[in-house]
């Protein structure tokens, strides 16, 4: 596509002439991003209604907010990021100054997802921004009205040499990855994000890939009851609350002790109704299903026997409206592909164990998720949870907290992905360390130098043990 | 990572490329000489991702270069460098064959001005420096990875930092110099993966210096810390207790609770208070 190659020609060039690398540049574009999300506030919550139905409370909460948060923080921190910082050099370098650099890959490719089409564009795109990069930004097809929203306004608020949005659907996703970058950001599927790295391998490109997984909750039996009314509305925040139940943090089934589960799901079905009135169709605090295809996979999902079966709560269905009632399950079949695929979207699954330390090992024994919640007070579980599971993150009695916490890098570990960003980890995941060692002339070590000898030999041997006494020692002749 | 792809593995790649070394004309000449040979032959016999794939000096300069080096090499490897004990041999008879073709090139035969003896039946090529050879030659399109140096000429010592960066970015690039500015301007123009300024090879000896490479030369660091981080996932854990829980999170979302949520958001203590004034509990 000649149009791409050109693009990327011209972003090439402006990188070259170290237009994005300056402090100036860096603050103006964080400030134009400021602005963008402040002027375009109400334009953009029409948007996100728009493609996902979001809710303007979901919307400022998770996508202005986010990105409001996010800029306002790089623009305070850049300077000091961007500053080199000394390495400790022992004596044996003297005299010599080691540094670390931080900068940029160059041109860099940022794709985003549909289920938070603002902020998991734009919080890389200020990640790439703060580092220095140029930027291709992919918004995802998936949310056409928030993707020719971005590609229509960012151009009139950031510069648009260096930052360009570039819209459609498959083809143009495999034309961009046939081209070559100097990093990809990737937010999406894991089935994608092998495409995506198997594309960036025939370049050498690094990737970060914020995928997902099966999220577990975990409700532990030492639980006060006075508790549990928070509990399930943070479960349920989790769940429904969080663009209907298709995030990527979003927890997808609850492992709670059989004895306790059906207080719980009548507790949970009190929350439903509670958050969503008695028809959840007539809410406008609920996010709809994206789309068609997604709505035939959850469909899908319930329409085997045993699964459907297993409906506790709702399990309501408009075809016609893509709706699907917030539905809890009890046990559903463990090899179902409600329980082994990545549900995203409101269908929860509540799994009953007979003693909760078993979720350890129900959860280990399954490739490692975004996130682990666990609502616990045993400070001995809690350990057993870190130190026997893996995940991107875990939160103890709390849920989807954890995003919004700059100093915690946000980012999966095996099939959830790899990378992680948001706070400065955003800035370092769109640098390169570049490291400086600086010498004089003098003096002149001659033990680096051949020919060789048993002298020579023993020299280098202490300096690596640092053995300064010994050093000195064998340069007076006084050790053998 | 084509393969790790497939199961979504992270990598750490620690590849290699062409490491240039400038030299600026106002050097202590002894001292950089010695300082090239021993990133260049003294470390394995040029066969290691961080040696000096290639120098770039001033056409004024280049003559002397020659001299010193001519020396630094004999005064490490002596008269005769095919039989010091003190260099290592071609790994194999492949790269054996692969450089004996880089230094056979009818472009760059001729530009031998140091050395070029070899020993199929050894294993041996001795140091050899190449002067001003083209290009598009292979010696200058692949990384070396053996004792061939070629020098490229330029007329002003800057102009060597745009033939770096028209080239893949290297693993390390060196420059030898006591002017400042061009310090400066070599650290913040040319990416590497790692620099050295004024010596070669040693900043990988350093642990609080990240080694690893950048675009084409790899991703990843490892080394002090580094190797520590390059092999941990580091985990996010947050702990929360059961209190202080505030029912503007959650659904039914109303106009009070999006000021509140903005407030907070924001961070503004005083927009905090004006909300939570303004807000009605349910």
């Amino acid at each position: 596509m000649e149009g791409l190659e050109g693009t990327l020609a011209e972003l090439r060039d402006t990188f070259k002439s170290g237009r994005t690398r300056s402090v100036a540049w860096r603050k103006s574009q964080l400030r134009g991003m400021i602005e963008f999300v402040q002027d375009n506030e109400e334009r953009i919550f029409q948007a996100l209604d728009q493609d996902v139905g979001k809710h303007p409370v979901e919307a400022y909460r998770d996508e202005v907010g986010v990105v409001a948060k996010s800029a306002k923080l790089s623009l305070s921190c850049v300077e000091k990021w961007m500053a080199p910082k000394k390495g400790d050099l022992p004596l044996v370098f003297f005299p010599a100054s080691a540094q670390v650099m931080p900068e940029p890959f160059g041109v860099v490719l940022i794709m985003g997802s549909w289920n938070f089409p603002i902020s998991l564009t734009l919080d890389p795109l200020i990640a790439a921004i703060s580092a220095g990069n140029a930027v291709v930004l992919k918004p995802s097809e998936l949310s056409p009205t928030c993707s020719s929203f971005l590609a229509e306004n960012i151009p009139k608020y950031l510069d648009p040499k260096s930052i360009k949005v570039i819209e459609g659907g498959i083809d143009v996703c495999e034309q961009l990855l046939q081209q070559k970058w100097d990093k990809i950001f990737f937010t999406g599927s894991q089935r994608v994000g092998r495409i995506v790295m198997t594309a960036a391998a025939q370049h050498l490109t690094p990737v970060t890939l914020e995928l997902g997984g099966k999220c577990p909750a975990i409700m532990d039996s030492s639980s006060n009851p006075t508790n549990m009314k928070v509990i399930a509305k943070r479960i349920a925040g989790a769940k429904w609350g969080s663009c209907s139940g298709q995030a990527c943090i979003a927890i997808d089934y609850l492992l709670v002790e059989e004895r306790f589960a059906s207080d719980l799901i009548d507790l949970l079905a009190k929350t439903i109704k509670q958050f969503y009135g008695e028809n959840p169709r007539e809410s406008t605090s609920l996010c709809k299903i994206v789309n068609k295809n997604n709505f035939k996979r959850l469909l899908d999902l319930l329409k085997d026997p045993l699964v459907e079966a297993s409906v506790a709560y709702g399990g309501s269905v408009d075809e016609e409206k893509m709706y699907i009632e917030p539905t809890i399950l009890l046990n559903p079949p463990l090899d179902s592909q409600i329980m082994t695929e990545e549900i995203f979207g409101p269908l929860l699954p509540v799994i009953t164990l007979d003693d909760i330390y078993e979720s350890i090992d129900f959860i280990s024994s399954r490739p490692k998720p975004l996130a682990i919640y666990a609502f616990t007070r045993d400070e001995k579980f809690k350990k057993q949870i870190l130190s026997r599971t893996s995940s991107g993150s875990v939160t103890f009695n709390d849920t989807l907290l954890q995003f919004l916490c700059d100093s915690l890098p946000f980012g999966g570990v095996g099939q959830s992905g790899f990378g992680r960003y948001h706070g400065k980890y955003s800035f370092d995941t769109f640098s390169h360390e570049k490291a400086i060692l600086q010498r004089g002339f003098f003096p002149e070590l001659e033990p680096r130098y051949p020919p060789w000898n048993s002298f020579k030999l023993h020299f280098i041997k202490l300096a690596y043990a640092f053995n300064y006494i010994g050093l000195i020692l064998l340069l007076l002749g006084l050790k053998k | 990572m084509t393969a790790a792809a497939k199961h979504l593995t992270p990598v750490v790649l620690e590849l290699g490329g062409k490491c240039p070394a400038v030299i600026d004309s106002d050097v202590d000449l002894q001292v950089t000489a010695r300082r090239i040979v021993a990133g260049k032959w003294q470390a394995n016999n040029g066969q290691a991702c961080i040696s000096v794939d290639y120098i770039i000096t001033t056409k004024d300069f280049a003559p002397k270069l020659i001299d010193a080096l001519r020396k630094g090499i004999e005064e490490c490897f002596g008269t005769d460098p095919m039989e010091s004990k003190d260099i290592s041999r071609i790994v194999s008879s492949n790269h054996f064959s692969r450089l004996q073709s880089l230094m056979d090139e009818y472009k760059v035969y001729n530009k031998i001005v140091v050395g070029g003896q070899r020993n199929q039946k050894e294993l041996k090529i001795a140091p050899t420096i190449f002067l001003d050879v083209p290009g598009d030659s292979q010696l200058m399109q692949e990384e070396i990875f053996g004792p061939l140096l070629p020098i490229i000429t330029v007329e002003n010592v800057k102009d060597s930092i745009d033939l770096i960066n028209s080239k893949p970015k290297p693993l390390a690039a060196y420059l030898f110099t006591n002017n400042d500015k061009l310090k400066n301007y070599f650290v913040q123009s040319v990416s590497s993966g790692g620099m050295a300024i004024n010596d070669t090879v040693l900043h990988v000896t350093v642990s609080s210096l990240p080694f690893g490479g950048v675009g084409e030369s790899g991703m990843g660091s490892y080394h002090g810390k580094f190797s520590f981080d390059a092999f941990s996932h580091k985990k996010a854990v947050l702990y929360r207790s059961f209190s202080g829980d505030s029912s503007v999170r959650y659904p039914p979302y109303t106009p009070e609770k999006q000021k509140l949520i903005k407030a907070v958001t924001n961070g503004g203590i005083f927009n905090i208070i004006l909300a939570l004034m303004g807000w009605s509990r349910d």
